[in-house]
């Protein structure tokens, strides 16, 4: 695994939170594979990957919803692996249907303070205090049923830090909502988090989000995480194939490995990871690194390796994706301003321009 | 001009333009229907009613519902009530205690489906047929007074025919009943409420007490108005059970049913009866407001 | 930085793990018990079934044989198989129509039609019996001298007895396909009425069909209070009416005809059974006709 420190976040509240050696098996699956991650004071990860690699398996056993069978959970230096989860002083908010459908919004945010015993007047006051940093004070009073799915997240969230805990755990909180209400409740959720300062563990597929909000992102596979990193080290300076691939797209085009470069249809760009050995090999280029540019006078797609025909396009608003076809090497997803690429119609010839960023490269 | 009108011909709906012209032919095909359940159903729930107030004869009377206040009949309301109530409360109790044993294992595991498909059929299981099994089991030469016996008891398999015998066999039956009604309402309860109490700090028993038994009574008592409606209804198996005697309403029934009455007195039945669906709407209408208020939370 | 760990920590099996085998053990004990309480009776019906018949013997199927020669216990039986076919279809003949026709035509009925086909779950058969009473009077009134013992003509009661159970489930079934979409398409193509309902709908439902087919023909051969009240003679009636008799044949009968009920179900359940919605749900038609 990879591991880049995220050098600017100040310190802040909050305690570290150290994953050691987790292992997690059911039957002949390993779910988790000797995990290793450590959560500094204050610092929002974000655990990324598809279904399957472990990430809420990761969120459930730091707290305590299931058992490992090998490694440690240290939470502010204390050895918290054997502890159950009533007593592990945990935030956690789930993917949906947590809010107790019983008891109020009130009620809810309030639950965690009563079983500590707080005295009615006092809890009921802090719960409006959580309410109001979520800005859900007008539905104090209503029931699950009777809000939005992003008002209950919002309720759900405010309960988780009521008790003030000394970790906060979002188990793919925004992934039953619509779009819209997505984005909005993820700032959400960064804002709040900032103002507390408390560490947090946010667990998602949805890479977009992990990129958004978080301070380091642990992208994982296979029970594994392979990169963990800021967003933009993750985005720009992906650790692994998989990293490259799963975050972002990747064009996958043939270069020649030669030392710290590569040669990629033409173009040298410097490598990422010096550690592939020279010769073939095959290059990771995002799309937002591919041009478009017109086609000089004389020149075919025989000449240039870097001409091919448009044989797609994707209108996203204001960029636009352009398939280009370059024969033997394949095809190519180019990214442009959608002024720009309304010049290039379907059929037509175009050159490919590429930027000569750090590249990872892969073997054949 | 010809499509719209062919269009207006296949669209479902009365038409307000078209009502006039609409409604006596739609209405006719749903006249079948109404004229049998007139005949078959609402007539007879209306002689019922009605004639409890009348002799025999045609004349207004209240000795019909006069005849309900000797002892012997207030004694089988009583005692219908009675084994209505315990057998519900028994049977929902216990039934709840095994929906849950099935409701917490895997939900497509083969214990389940097993469980669901014995309790659909064990609820089928009533009438001639539960008496029957009772007699073979309890009565006079049942397997477990004969076992017992050979033991050194003494047992003569008569108390299934009192008050008790029919409070064991009823709670029989009321057990797979109440698993087939509360199985739903545990599904209902969701794991995330669990967890979400335990990372808030609460143990299992600040679960079921906060949050699980809250909204679990209402759908708990819902099924022990069901349950008891089932059990006051019921008269196949009591009337197998009992060849003679009235010791509960239906078998009251059976005896103004069968017997000679006291001039006036000639619809006793239907004033027992009278009493009868007064008792099962209560018991009814409560267990459908029950219904709504847990249909609410757990969907 | 990553930690430093030579080797694996071994983890014990935690909390949960031990919490969850309790309970897993409690589980299967619970089962179990409620397993052999709930076996009792039904293996006592086929013990005393099997008895000998003087008391002193090896166990026999003499009681089984016997069955056959009760000729009043054998008519029953047929009768009381027909009584569930004719119920069964003329319950679907009064109510598939109607509902298809009220979903299409007159859906401002939908809850009346709802009320009065679920009114018999709050109306028991020993209530009703004593309406019917006089109405069956006068049904016999008119019957041919030689049908007037046939219990046949309980069908007119049975077919109000299955209607709520009908209803739930030919509702769901009809639930799940849509009525008014379908209709106007094979109108549009240019269906007829009856091709309609015989060969768009009804293949449809048919699971919905058959399930409540089967439910009608359960509760029908489990009838007793109406038939023995009104002085019919079906299955159950003959049942009971042997148990003083021949105690052994009776519950061998009884044993039979549970048996074969319990097939039925059984088939019942592996013929779609729709998921069941949270909330309210019909008691299953209980042996007696209650």
């Amino acid at each position: 695994m990879t591991e880049t420190l995220a050098t600017d976040a100040p310190a802040r509240a909050g305690v570290e939170v150290r994953l050691e050696g987790l292992t997690r098996r059911y039957g002949a699956i390993t779910a988790l594979d000797q995990l290793d991650l450590t959560m500094h004071r204050g610092e929002f990860i974000a655990l990324l990957g598809p279904s399957g690699c472990g990430k809420t398996t990761a969120l459930r056993l730091l707290a305590g919803l299931e058992d490992a069978d090998e490694g440690r959970v240290v939470v502010d230096g204390k050895d918290v692996t054997r502890l159950p989860t009533n007593k592990r002083d945990m935030g956690m908010v789930f993917q949906a249907y947590s809010l107790f459908p019983n008891m109020t919004a009130r009620q809810n945010v309030a639950f965690g303070l009563r079983l500590r015993k707080v005295s009615e007047t006092e809890r009921n006051k802090r719960a409006g205090d959580m309410l109001d940093l979520v800005g859900l004070s007008l539905q104090a009073d209503r029931y699950a049923h009777q809000m939005s799915g992003g008002q209950q997240q919002r309720v759900a969230l405010a309960r988780a830090l009521a008790i003030q805990p000394t970790v906060l755990l979002l188990d793919e909180p925004l992934s039953a909502l619509d779009a819209k209400v997505r984005a909005q409740l993820r700032d959400e959720i960064r804002r709040v988090q900032l103002e507390v300062g408390i560490t947090t563990l946010f667990v998602t597929h949805d890479q977009e989000e992990a990129l958004a909000i978080a301070d380091r992102v642990g992208v994982m596979h296979g029970g594994k995480i392979e990169q963990l990193a800021p967003p933009a080290d993750v985005y720009h300076r992906p650790a692994t194939p998989f990293v490259a691939e799963f975050v972002g797209l990747s064009n996958r085009l043939p270069a020649t490995v030669s030392g710290k470069d590569a040669d990629v249809l033409g173009v040298r760009m410097p490598l990422v990871d010096g550690s592939i050995p020279n010769g073939a090999a095959i290059a990771l280029v995002r799309p937002e690194a591919v041009s478009l540019t017109a086609v000089p006078e004389g020149a075919s797609a025989d000449s240039d390796p870097l001409i091919g025909q448009v044989v797609a396009t994707s209108f996203l608003g204001a960029v636009s994706r352009i398939t280009v076809d370059l024969g033997e090497h394949g095809t190519v997803v180019a990214q442009l301003p959608t002024s720009d690429a309304t010049a290039f119609a379907g059929g037509t010839l175009a050159k490919l321009t590429l930027r000569q960023d750090p590249v990872l490269v892969v073997s054949l | 001009m010809t499509d719209t009108v062919a269009a207006a011909d296949v669209l479902v709906g009365d038409q307000p333009s078209r009502a006039g012209r609409r409604l006596p032919l739609s209405w006719l095909g749903a006249v079948p229907f109404f004229a049998y359940v007139g005949v078959f159903l609402l007539l007879p729930t209306g002689i019922v009613v009605f004639e409890a107030f009348f002799t025999a004869a045609g004349q207004p009377t209240l000795e019909n519902i006069n005849a309900l206040t000797t002892s012997v009949v207030i004694q089988a309301f009583i005692k219908s009530i009675t084994l209505s109530l315990i057998s519900a409360l028994l049977g929902a109790a216990l039934g709840a205690v095994l929906a849950y044993m099935i409701a917490s294992g895997p939900p497509d595991g083969m214990t389940r489906r097993l469980w669901t498909a014995a309790a659909g059929v064990l609820a089928q299981f009533g009438g001639v047929t539960l008496a029957f099994a009772f007699l073979a089991t309890a009565g006079p030469v049942g397997l477990i007074t004969l076992a017992v016996n050979n033991l050194g008891g003494d047992l003569t398999g008569s108390w299934l025919t009192d008050l008790i015998g029919l409070i064991v066999v009823y709670t029989y039956f009321q057990i797979p009943l109440m698993v087939l009604v509360f199985l739903p309402a545990l599904d209902g309860i969701r794991p995330q409420w669990r967890e979400a109490a335990e990372s808030l700090g609460g143990t299992g028993w600040q679960y079921w007490r906060h949050v699980a038994i809250p909204l679990l009574t209402a759908p708990f008592l819902g099924a022990v108005l069901l349950l008891f409606a089932n059990a006051f209804a019921a008269y196949a198996t009591a009337a197998a059970l009992i060849s003679q005697g009235g010791i509960i309403i239906p078998l009251q029934i059976r005896i103004a049913f069968t017997s000679e009455t006291v001039a006036g007195q000639e619809n006793v039945a239907k004033a027992l009866a009278l009493g009868m669906i007064i008792v099962v709407a209560i018991a009814m209408s409560l267990y459908a407001m029950m219904q709504r208020r847990s249909a609410r939370w757990l969907r | 930085m990553a930690a430093m760990t030579t080797s694996p920590i071994r983890q014990a099996p935690g909390l949960r793990a031990r919490k969850a085998r309790r309970l897993r053990l409690i589980r299967w004990f619970l089962l179990l018990v409620f397993g052999l309480i709930f076996a009792v009776p039904l293996v006592a019906m086929i013990e005393f079934s099997t008895r000998s018949t003087d008391l002193t013997g090896p166990r026999t199927l003499e009681y089984w044989r016997q069955i056959v020669d009760y000729p009043d216990l054998i008519s029953a039986i047929f009768a009381s198989l027909e009584l569930a076919a004719i119920t069964a279809i003329g319950a679907l003949v009064l109510l598939v129509p109607t509902m298809v026709w009220v979903r299409l035509r007159l859906p401002k009925l939908t809850r009346i039609v709802e009320f009065l086909c679920l009114l018999p779950l709050t109306i028991p058969a020993i209530v009703l019996v004593v309406g019917w009473a006089p109405i069956y009077l006068w049904i016999n009134y008119f019957t041919p001298a030689q049908y007037q013992t046939s219990p046949l003509v309980l069908a007119f009661a049975y077919i109000v007895l299955v209607l709520p159970y009908m209803y739930r489930s030919l509702d769901a079934g009809l639930q799940a396909i849509d009525v008014p979409t379908l209709t106007e398409a094979a109108r549009s193509l240019g269906a007829g009425w009856t091709t309609v309902m015989v060969r768009v709908i009804t293949p449809n439902i048919a699971s919905a069909v058959l399930n409540s087919s089967l439910l009608a023909v359960s509760l029908v051969l489990g009838e007793f209070t109406v038939a023995s009240l009104l002085n019919y003679v079906n299955l159950q009636v003959a049942m009971n009416n042997l148990q003083q008799a021949n105690a052994g044949v009776s519950i061998a009968v009884a044993s039979a005809a549970l048996l074969f009920v319990f097939i039925l179900l059984i088939a019942l359940s592996f013929v779609g059974r729709r998921r069941r919605s949270g909330g309210v749900v019909e008691p299953f038609p209980s042996g007696t006709g209650h």
